[in-house]
């Protein structure tokens, strides 16, 4: 990344519990499928530079709330802010350009593309997405320069992710927990200010859980990087998220840090009552 | 280790230039031991006959199968209806090129020159195939299909239908010429032109060993169209082989994802669109208008077909495998077997005329007629030939000659750079 | 409800979804202009004619039994095609030709019955040359032969290419069953043009014509087509709603995993699905031949786009829909005389594909159900 940006957002970086500088803000939000309401009103925050846990027994509506934010479904109703934005039913890819991505939860590796392939693909305003720059005799060096940049910066982020050397080989011959690394590859790759992860941690071993949420604290750390987080292993979230919002039948039902969070009747009901 | 695995290994081997070029050498020499075997005196003739038509063969399907291969082996997009976007170029390049006064019942143009044609075809189908796409790309894979091949002859009912086979543009008088066709500037006269011309010499001699002159021009203007499939190679290599042809490869895998990263798909989906109808418009007039006449009976739909077939032998995926896809195609399926069943007889036999009687013979043991119905029949077996074997590499060998290659999307070496500054901190 | 509020949700449903508004136009003014040419009145507008023309009642009611019948024809075709495309999930490009199969088979067959004792070789009578034209009434018992012929052959034929050509790749995706039966279509439309040769010949003419509220006159084989037509859509019905095996195919249509869960012998649904589906369209090409009187190798392919925009209009997967789907597309093609010249009449049907498949590509019944 490059070294100014990195410092500007460090000054950024909030590590309290005040959600002062809203990165993300959540109005309202709601989602009916035919009869169906999956999100109901669901109301919430998330600070600039923090890493946010999203939590909720089954049913409660994280998922469809992470695809309403991240453009895959247009809400029915509500409003979702971003960095003082309405984007609210925006194309995912225009998100995207604007520093919101997210990592699915069955990673989606291309799978027929190699390691370095997948991750060059991300970089948004690579002049070589443009025909007339590629073919051009006179304009395609211009092409292969910035090529050479991502190429470069692709390495890098192999290397700090641990999976450089895997970088030739095809994406669908990766294990499980080395696809999750490369989503998350792939996704900072987009020089982006937020990344919604959606249950990166599943079917990952320990040592790797451990190794993941050491770059994700890192890159909070060094580059300001805003983190919402929606798993279900609740010592990861307990552990490592300054702010835990917990959803249930589609509606925030309560939000705070994870003493709060853990001491709240509402939540433990929610969890051992209405399991599904 | 299969055999095809090991034919595999050892077409990787060679690059790419090469496999392409003897490829094609090689069907150049089996039509040419064809001739020989067939044609007594008249071998020099027959052979340069036969190599020209075959090779101005190759060149069509090439071409159109490098378009297919840009929209659906990169792309993912199934496009059936590359009939109608080959008429879409050569009527635009007729009705442009036509004489203003031509003979009496011949259908008038605008009789600009051949070049201004071509362009206006190329652009004209591009244009056509942009307007097609912006609302059928959102469609999946068999839905686009249908639609396109519905497209595709509702634009040839178009060029067929009467009403528009003389009619007036801006004043000046043109038309399609309907079901009769029309006749324009011809591309093989560019070919004669230069026969004829510096290539007189050449003239003399092939004359000398009984080879004509039409041969020889038609000999020479597959080897133009080699050379149009030349240029178009290196334009889409360098659009595959770049950051573009990323985003392609990752929206055939999987468009939300390429979304997700901030991709438009939807603008990359349709320039891909266009680029390859434009290919297909300029094959329209070179392949199928090369005489400088077309009719709407060139431009069905089971063209479309033969392209698919043709690009599935080689490699969908696979730019080279496009080239080498359509070589076997042309060369061997569809060319060769009509040609040995034109040659091919047996002693004195002569063919029955409908299969019961061929069968007839087997009753008294004697399989002749049988045979004999079959060889005068090649032509149509050879279709049964290219369904079976269409059939059985999509069951056995999906990937074709060449699709297993992964040729990387990009415009660089993807080598570890050896510079790093700092690198090992992260470890 | 005020005239605001009106006004507002029409400018709503208008903005919303503008291809259905500008389907609405064309068909409100299509229909305008049909009553105008029924009057025999024209209307002009600066100049150009803009409404009407004439048409008497009579053409039109000529041409909408045409389109029926078509109609009729390519809807029971379209059955097997629905049916492959829900419960073995691809566009089954093949099955135009399928349809070639049948109805020469049965041509075959019944006019070598016809033959018989006539003197005429076998070889003319196979190779359907012997210039006889059969109808209903003049050769009633041949032409029924020879529909029962082709129903069963084409039971045989679409068997032979399953278990050759889709059964080894049941688990492959859409698109790679889709290109084998491309294969399968070029390899059977040229078998049967390697035996029958590329001609097309005429083997059928209407013996015994009938008026029809006198104004509209059918020929004998057209009434078979009808009737035919009719009892089999029947049958199907029955069978879909009657019967066990009925129950078990619209269950696979739904959910084929869950139907394989719930332990109904999926393999043996899918060859019932091509025994009924290629039947079907085998008689429906034998019926298409019987009312136009020709045939000719590549009649069934020329015929499968239409095949294909009667299927999709009426909604994949439903044979209800095949059928009605086929009506309507029958009628397309018939009507769009009145406001068509000939030569692009045939592009209205076509148009009329593209047009759902953008809009509504779920069709008019909708769902996946095979009901």
């Amino acid at each position: 990344m490059s070294e100014p940006d990195a410092a500007k957002r460090q000054e950024t970086a909030v590590t309290s519990d005040a959600i002062d500088s809203p990165l993300l803000e959540i109005d309202g939000l709601r989602k009916e499928f035919g009869g169906v309401v999956a999100v109901d009103g669901a109301t919430f925050s998330v600070a600039e530079g923090s890493l946010t846990g999203l939590i909720g027994p089954n049913g409660a509506g994280k998922s469809t709330t992470f695809n309403c934010i991240t453009g895959i479904h247009e809400p029915t109703g509500g409003r979702v802010t971003f960095d003082g934005q309405d984007i609210t039913g925006l194309a995912p890819y225009t998100l995207a350009n604007r520093g919101l991505v997210r990592t699915f939860q069955i990673a989606r590796e291309l799978s027929d593309m190699t390691v370095l392939e997948n991750v060059m693909l991300a970089p948004g305003g690579q002049v070589g997405e443009s025909v007339v720059r590629s073919v051009t005799p006179g304009l395609r060096g211009d092409v292969i320069r910035d090529e050479a940049d991502v190429r470069d910066r692709a390495w890098e982020t192999l290397e700090f992710f641990e999976i450089d050397h895997l970088a030739h080989e095809n994406a669908g011959n990766l294990s499980g927990g080395q696809r999750k690394l490369l989503e998350m590859a792939r996704v900072l790759m987009t020089d982006p200010e937020m990344i919604l992860l959606d249950e990166p941690l599943a079917g990952v071993n320990p040592t790797l859980e451990e190794k993941l949420l050491e770059r994700i604290h890192e890159l909070r750390r060094e580059q300001g990087l805003t983190f919402l987080l929606v798993e279900h292993d609740m010592d990861v979230i307990m552990n490592n998220c300054e702010h835990i919002i917990v959803m249930h039948q589609g509606s925030v039902l309560a939000e705070g840090d994870a003493e709060t969070i853990t001491s709240d009747e509402r939540v433990l009901e929610a969890y051992l009552g209405g399991d599904v | 280790m299969s055999a095809v695995d090991s034919v595999r290994d050892r077409l990787d081997a060679l690059p790419d230039v090469g496999l392409v070029v003897g490829f094609i050498a090689s069907i150049w020499a089996v039509m040419l031991v064809l001739a020989i075997a067939v044609g007594g005196a008249n071998w020099a003739n027959l052979a340069v006959g036969f190599i020209g038509s075959v090779t101005v063969l190759i060149g069509g399907y090439a071409i159109l199968a490098l378009a297919l291969n840009l929209q659906w082996g990169y792309t993912g997009l199934f496009n059936i209806g590359i009939a109608g976007f080959m008429a879409v170029g050569a009527y635009t390049t007729a009705v442009l090129t036509a004489p203003t006064d031509p003979a009496a019942g011949a259908v008038p143009g605008l009789g600009l020159p051949l070049w201004v044609g071509l362009i206006g075809g190329m652009a004209m189908a591009a244009i056509i195939g942009g307007l097609a796409a912006l609302p059928a790309l959102r469609l999946k894979a068999d839905y686009l299909a249908i639609v396109t091949v519905a497209f595709s002859e509702i634009i040839r009912l178009v060029v067929n239908w009467d009403g528009l086979a003389e009619f007036s543009l801006f004043g000046a008088p043109v038309g399609t010429g309907g079901a009769t066709g029309i006749s324009f500037k011809s591309a093989n006269d560019v070919a004669a032109g230069l026969v004829n011309g510096v290539g007189q010499p050449l003239v003399t001699a092939a004359d000398g060993i009984g080879v004509s002159g039409p041969n020889l021009a038609n000999l020479t203007y597959g080897v133009i169209l080699l050379l149009v499939v030349a240029a178009s190679y290196w334009v889409l290599t360098r659009i595959t082989n770049s950051p573009f042809g990323r985003v392609l490869k990752a929206i055939r895998e999987d468009e939300t994802v390429t979304q997700s990263l901030g991709k438009d798909t939807r603008r990359f989906k349709i320039k891909t669109f266009m680029i390859g109808c434009a290919l297909m418009g300029l094959a329209g007039v070179l392949f199928r208008g090369q005489a400088g006449y077309i009719s709407p009976q060139q431009f069905r739909p089971t063209i479309t077909f033969y392209v698919f077939a043709a690009l599935i032998i080689g490699g969908s995926g696979s730019n080279t495998g496009s080239i080498i896809g359509a070589a076997t195609f042309s060369g061997l399926l569809f060319y060769l077997p009509a040609r040995l069943g034109e040659n091919i007889s047996l002693g004195g036999t002569r063919a029955p005329g409908n299969i019961i009687d061929a069968v007839g013979g087997l009753a008294s043991l004697d399989p002749l007629p049988l045979l004999a119905y079959i060889i005068s029949n090649v032509s149509t077996l050879r279709f049964v030939l290219i369904g079976v074997v269409l059939i059985y590499i999509i069951q056995n060998q999906p990937e074709g000659l060449l699709g297993h290659r992964n040729e990387p999307a990009t415009s660089v070496s993807l080598d570890r750079p050896q510079s790093r500054s700092g690198g090992e901190a992260d470890e | 409800m005020g005239i605001a509020e009106f006004a507002r949700d029409g400018r709503v449903v208008l903005g919303d979804r503008p291809g259905a508004a500008v389907v609405a136009a064309v068909s409100g003014f299509l229909l305008l202009d049909l009553v105008a040419k029924l009057a025999g009145t024209t209307v002009f507008f600066l100049g150009t004619r803009l409404l009407g023309g004439s048409l008497t009642v009579g053409s039109l009611l000529s041409m909408v039994v045409d389109g029926l019948l078509v109609g009729l024809a390519v809807g029971l075709a379209g059955i097997g095609l629905s049916m492959t495309y829900s419960i073995l999930d691809f566009a089954n490009f093949a099955h135009g030709d399928t349809v070639t199969a049948g109805a020469f088979l049965g041509w075959v067959a019944a006019y070598i019955t016809a033959g018989l004792g006539t003197g005429a070789p076998i070889s003319e009578l196979f190779m359907l040359n012997s210039g006889r034209q059969l109808s209903t009434v003049s050769t009633f018992l041949p032409v029924l032969l020879g529909l029962v012929v082709a129903g069963v052959g084409s039971i045989g034929v679409v068997l032979l290419v399953d278990r050759l050509t889709y059964r080894p790749m049941r688990e492959a995706d859409n698109i790679s069953l889709l290109i084998a039966s491309i294969g399968v279509a070029l390899a059977m439309r040229y078998l049967i043009a390697f035996v029958f040769g590329t001609q097309t010949s005429g083997v059928a003419s209407g013996g015994l014509r009938v008026t029809v509220l006198s104004t509209v006159s059918v020929t004998d084989n057209e009434i078979t087509l009808l009737v035919v037509s009719l009892l089999l859509m029947l049958g199907v019905h029955l069978l879909l709603q009657r019967t066990k095996l009925g129950k078990a195919m619209r269950a696979m249509a739904d959910n084929e995993d869950l139907a394989r869960v719930t332990g109904i012998p999926t393999e043996r649904v899918i060859r019932l699905t091509w025994i009924l589906g290629g039947s079907l369209a085998g008689i429906g090409g034998y019926l298409l031949v019987l009312e136009s009187g020709t045939i000719s190798f590549n009649f069934g392919w020329i015929l499968l786009l239409l095949i294909f925009a009667a299927v999709i209009v009426g909604g994949i997967g439903s044979i209800y829909g095949a059928m009605a789907g086929g009506v309507l597309i029958g009628l397309v093609d018939s009507l769009a005389l009145i406001w068509l010249p000939s030569g692009l009449s045939r592009a209205s049907a076509f148009l009329v594909l593209i047009v759902v498949l953008l809009l509504r590509p779920s069709g008019i019944f909708g769902g996946v159900s095979t009901a």
